[in-house]
């Protein structure tokens, strides 16, 4: 589904990513770890697409396209969603207002016939059932006024409205409390877990991972993959340390 | 304040960005005048939607605790410019919720001046503008508040958005202030559509001229919010935005 290969990226001109190399078949579940910095979500961001985020070499290919040379609303077309990190506010514009146009705009790309109003709503409702999101906040502005948590929930909310083939997950995992955490990671694998489906998991931490078990665990340092395992792997990092297990 | 039978230039503070030349035709402009006697309540909305050239001179006089609320939607197909003095009595309200587009070779103003004649009356100001082209949006605001005028609440909350390069946005918002325990806060700033924003839209799938699109309507409602008319105000100021982009 997903091949990086020899990734080179910079950030406002900085390298950031040097010589990524990841392969991720249909029906996986893959987790990168590692210490801050190391360029986790500068990985995530070079795949969605965004500006000054720039590949400067090696290639990716996502279900027998050139990743890179599309738009990022045509990536979101093409089946990628990145859950991110810090999920942006944006005042004034709904989320069922912004959700709509994303999904029909989607389905346009694709050929598909556009949800109706009430088509959409009811898609709507039932994925925020499933994150236990009310689903009077998705009537709010994007992000605006919700907690961590409540961010965190809406990045899968959406998720399972858009319906993508890959989702790369930034630290979905991070300001959840234990119940949130499960409640998400039940959502990813009701929404993600299929044969023709995968997903990236990036975090730091072992528990998220409990609840979406990987196949496969790589640890990201200095810009590049230096250990690859499996559900094991996140153990040792976890009793151990990055330093200790990517040396 | 009189209007004067000359023309003014580009030294007289109030037209210093002003398109003189559309202006010529229309001076010297009719002042209207709107007095509000004390305690009474009234709300204005004025759509400059038209294709000729337009410059108006409002002003209003509110009693003590009077209040009045002004929405502009000042869109023309031409010079547009619209000035509002208005005199603030004891526990007076005044609030002005305007939002301006200027696409093409355009030049659309908004110059206010609001006294603070008497203690405790509230101001505010919201002002939302979008130029595009060349297109030029300008602001020229002062609060004044007067000796005595204690307890004075003011605020000028002043944006504008940039679609090109080669628009401009010119934003002077300016306090003078001769009481005291006076709470007046101004915030202005000239930008671009948030990046971050525009990515993670896109990133749902957006194409970017709809999440353009989008992010330039919820910055134009901003200043059409609690208007009487705010959902017909807000449909006209969406087609004319659409008619800009
Ligand atoms: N917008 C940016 N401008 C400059 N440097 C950045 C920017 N974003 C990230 N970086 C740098 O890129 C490196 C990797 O960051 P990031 O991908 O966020 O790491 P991680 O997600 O693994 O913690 C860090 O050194 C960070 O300082
Ligand atoms: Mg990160």
């Amino acid at each position: 589904m997903l091949q990086i290969e020899n990734l080179h990226a910079t950030v406002a001109d900085k390298p950031i990513l040097k010589g990524l190399s990841l392969t991720i078949n249909a029906g996986e579940v893959h987790a990168i770890m590692g210490p801050n910095g190391a360029g986790k979500s500068t990985l995530g961001y070079v795949l969605g697409g965004r500006p000054s985020y720039e590949a400067t070499d090696g290639s990716v290919e996502f279900l027998g396209q050139d990743l890179l040379a599309l738009e990022p609303h045509e990536r979101a077309a093409a089946g990628l969603f990145l859950g991110f990190q810090y999920p942006v506010e944006i005042p004034g514009v709904s989320f069922v207002q912004f959700l709509r146009e994303s999904a029909n705009a989607q389905r346009k790309a694709r050929g598909e016939d556009p949800l109706s109003g009430g088509e959409f709503l009811k898609l709507a409702r039932e994925k925020a059932a499933l994150l236990k999101l009310d689903m009077d906040m998705l009537k709010r502005p994007v992000n605006v006024g919700f907690s961590g948590g409540e961010k965190k929930r809406a990045e899968m909310v959406q998720m399972g409205i858009l319906g993508p083939k890959l989702a790369v997950l930034d630290e979905t995992d991070s300001g959840l409390d234990i119940d949130a955490l499960r409640i998400c990671g039940e959502g990813i694998n009701a929404v993600m877990r299929a044969p023709d489906k995968a997903v990236l998991l990036i975090t730091h931490y072992q528990r998220l991972l409990d609840y979406v078990k990987p196949d496969f665990v790589h640890v990201l340092a200095g810009g590049r993959i230096v250990r690859t395992g499996g559900p094991e792997l996140a153990l040792e990092l976890e009793e151990h340390g990055y330093e200790a297990v990517a040396a | 304040m009189a209007i004067s039978a000359t023309l003014p230039t580009h030294r007289d503070e109030d037209f210093r960005y002003a398109d003189l030349t559309a202006l010529a035709p229309l001076w010297p402009v009719a002042v209207e005048r709107i007095v509000l006697a004390a305690g009474e309540e009234r709300a204005l909305s004025i759509a400059n939607l038209g294709t000729g050239a337009v410059a108006r001179e409002l002003e209003v006089e509110l009693g003590d605790g009077a209040r009045f609320d002004l929405h502009v939607l000042n869109a023309p197909q031409a010079y547009g410019r619209i000035a509002v003095r208005a005199v603030l009595g004891k526990g007076a309200q005044f609030h002005l919720g305007a939002a301006q587009l200027a696409g093409a070779t355009q030049v659309v103003e908004l110059v206010t001046q609001v006294t603070h004649a008497a203690p405790d009356a509230v101001s505010r100001q919201v002002v939302r503008s979008v130029a595009g082209g060349s297109g030029t949006v300008n602001y020229l605001g002062k609060v004044l508040v007067r000796p005595g005028a204690d307890g004075t609440d003011g605020s000028q909350s002043i944006r504008a958005m940039l679609l090109d390069r080669t628009a401009t946005a010119n934003a002077k918002p300016e306090l003078e202030i001769h009481a005291d325990d006076v709470k007046c806060a101004h915030g202005c700033a000239v930008g671009e559509l948030d990046p971050g924003a525009l990515f993670y839209l896109a990133q749902r799938g957006l194409p970017p001229e709809t999440a353009k699109r989008l992010m330039l309507q919820a910055f134009v409602a901003e200043a059409l919010v609690g208007a009487a008319d705010e959902e017909t105000m807000l449909e006209r100021a969406i087609a004319a935005l659409e008619a800009m982009l």
